[in-house]
């Protein structure tokens, strides 16, 4: 239906759009092998310096340490919670089973700083005030990375269907050996890629983290302190790049795994629903 | 494999198996039981407290909190003419982002859609959505570097012969939070295109309408849904959003009235309440939209 000049103009129109998306990763990474503390454009000379400064940087490593800690956990208890929850609701008719997945997207659909705000009310209110540091940062990824694992799982039991699995039971197979050999391995890549997303959301968060983690550091929160203070830009810069980089392998992996539900999964908070359709 | 463990005799796994087969509350209430407490305690209880909280109150002499139910937080949000101005300007930032992002996600979903050939196409959605991954505060910062005097923005501008800096203002803001959440919005679009059956297209053009007029008719009222589901993105995330004024911002949003509140102010009753204001905006916000059909089309 679309005249040529209609088409050219889309044409242009994605290409530009493209390069609005791209060109200020590129910025930053020019950025990094800045050799002057002041941040301005055109910049005269380059080093990389800056690396090997960032790498010896305590606060870096302690920052480092901190987020892969909360990541792992994070990711392991949202893979346990996530599977789970999959799992009953595409196995079970039960009431409340369609809000199952509306609550579960509530921490990453509604505003992070109301998940902030709440966390950080009930932790300084319960009963035995928990002392904010890694537990309670722990406690907050968890809560937003559920959904991931949990939609990747779904999906995946979702287009696996249930006659292999009839099949096993009426071979005779019990409830694990069904498990251990029909259904673990139909709905492995899809675990894995969920956790690997999960993993990447964990090490990205700043908005919740800064409400929930009292003076402990991340490396988002490191990137957030750091940001005015221009002395320390150059290393804020690098890290910026290390960063970028460090997240791109997990979610290219998790594409690669998951294929379809992994690239709906990987548009975060563009899943409302939990039985995404495959979407790459 | 199977086969040759199923041959034994039942042993006590078999025995497990066919209990938990013939009690399936039992199996439910397993898989379901510890993430439904996890939520039930860690977030919708959060909720609650924090909803609670919003009725308790400061102190304005000692500085501690007054577990006393009390409506002094919500009548200082209705009568201070500052919070007033605070929520409109956030609100009115929110739908300039929400209808800026639409425009400028419509060609991108467009194409990859209807255009791009399948190869082309899964290159296309997998480069709109890579940003996402990279770290959102190195997105705010590669702008600011860009924005920011002596920065490339005015450099470019400045080769054009004019005098232009942005550096940290309403407009700075704009444009970050457009660039934050267009992925966002550029794929509940493109979902919803996709779904257009190409067979109401031939359909509306055997019937004689040309191509602007297929659109408006056909395609658009379809894809509907779609773009409210996209603007669902924009708007939430901006109410929510603290980090970009701070960054590149001059005047206060909701996000840093509520951060405020708590990091400086330590008026922990207050934030809760004002945290209602983007929920009770969301909520009205996500009502319209589920009666528009959006969640149907992400």
């Amino acid at each position: 239906m679309e005249s040529r000049t209609v088409s050219l103009a889309i044409r242009v129109g994605t290409g530009l759009v493209l390069a609005f998306l791209y060109i200020p990763l590129l910025i930053v990474v020019i950025y990094s092998f800045n050799n002057s503390v002041s941040q301005t454009w055109p910049i005269t000379s380059f080093t990389t310096r800056y690396y090997s400064f960032a790498w010896h940087d305590p606060d870096v490593r302690t920052a480092l340490a901190t987020s892969l800690t909360v990541a792992l956990f994070a990711t392991l208890l949202a893979f346990f919670l996530g599977s789970l929850a999959a799992f009953a609701v595409h196995r079970f008719q039960f009431f409340g089973r369609n809000t199952v997945s509306f609550v579960l997207v509530l921490p990453i659909a509604l505003p992070g700083i109301l998940t902030g705000i709440a966390l950080n009310t009930t932790f300084n209110n319960s009963v035995r005030p928990i002392p904010f540091g890694v537990l309670t940062i722990i406690l907050g990824h968890t809560t937003f990375c559920i959904v991931v694992v949990y939609n990747n799982v779904l999906a995946r039991l979702r287009r696996t269907g249930s006659s292999q699995v009839e099949a096993s039971m009426d071979l005779g197979a019990d409830g694990w050996q069904t498990f251990r050999y029909i259904t673990w391995p139909a709905i492995r890549t899809a675990v894995i890629a969920g956790m690997l997303l999960a993993f990447a959301l964990s090490f990205d968060e700043i908005v919740v983290t800064n409400f929930t983690s009292g003076t402990e550091l991340t490396i988002p929160k490191f990137i957030y302190n750091n940001l005015r203070q221009p002395r320390n830009r150059p290393v804020v810069n690098v890290v910026a790049v290390v960063v970028l980089l460090v997240m791109t392998i997990p979610v290219y992996i998790a594409q690669r795994l998951a294929g379809a539900e992994a690239g709906t999964a990987a548009g975060r908070r563009a899943t409302l629903r939990g039985d995404t359709e495959p979407g790459l | 494999m199977v086969s040759d463990e199923a041959d034994r005799p039942a042993g006590t796994r078999t025995r497990v198996s066919a209990f938990l087969f013939r009690h399936p509350r039992l199996r439910l209430g397993g898989l379901l039981g510890a993430p439904g407490l996890w939520f039930l305690v860690v977030y919708l209880g959060a909720l609650v407290v924090m909803y609670a909280t919003a009725f308790w109150h400061l102190d304005a002499f000692t500085g501690l909190v007054v577990k006393q139910f009390s409506l002094a937080n919500f009548k200082s949000i209705v009568d201070v003419p500052v919070y007033r101005t605070v929520i409109l300007r956030t609100a009115g930032i929110a739908a300039a982002v929400a209808l800026t992002d639409i425009v400028l996600g419509f060609p991108v979903a467009y194409y990859a859609a209807r255009l791009a050939p399948a190869r082309r196409r899964t290159a296309v959605l997998i480069a709109i959505v890579l940003p996402l991954w990279a770290n959102y505060l190195v997105r705010i910062f590669a702008w600011k570097l860009i924005l920011s005097p002596g920065g490339l923005l005015e450099w470019l501008f400045a080769k054009a012969g004019m005098h232009v800096t942005i550096g940290s203002s309403l407009v700075a803001v704009w444009i970050v939070f457009c660039y934050l959440w267009l992925p966002y919005v550029i794929l509940p679009i493109y979902a919803a295109l996709e779904r257009v059956p190409g067979s109401l297209l031939e359909a509306s053009s055997d019937l004689g309408a040309r191509g602007w007029r297929t659109f408006r008719k056909v395609v658009f009222p379809l894809i509907v849904p779609g773009i409210v589901a996209g603007s669902i993105f924009a708007f939430s995330l901006t109410l929510g959003d603290y980090i970009v004024v701070q960054l590149v911002g001059k005047s206060a949003f909701i996000g840093n009235v509520i951060y405020d509140s708590v990091g400086i102010a330590n008026d922990i009753p207050f934030a809760a309440a004002f945290a209602l204001v983007p929920l009770a905006i969301m909520s009205i916000y996500l009502f319209v939209a589920w009666r528009l059909g959006a969640f149907e089309a992400l």
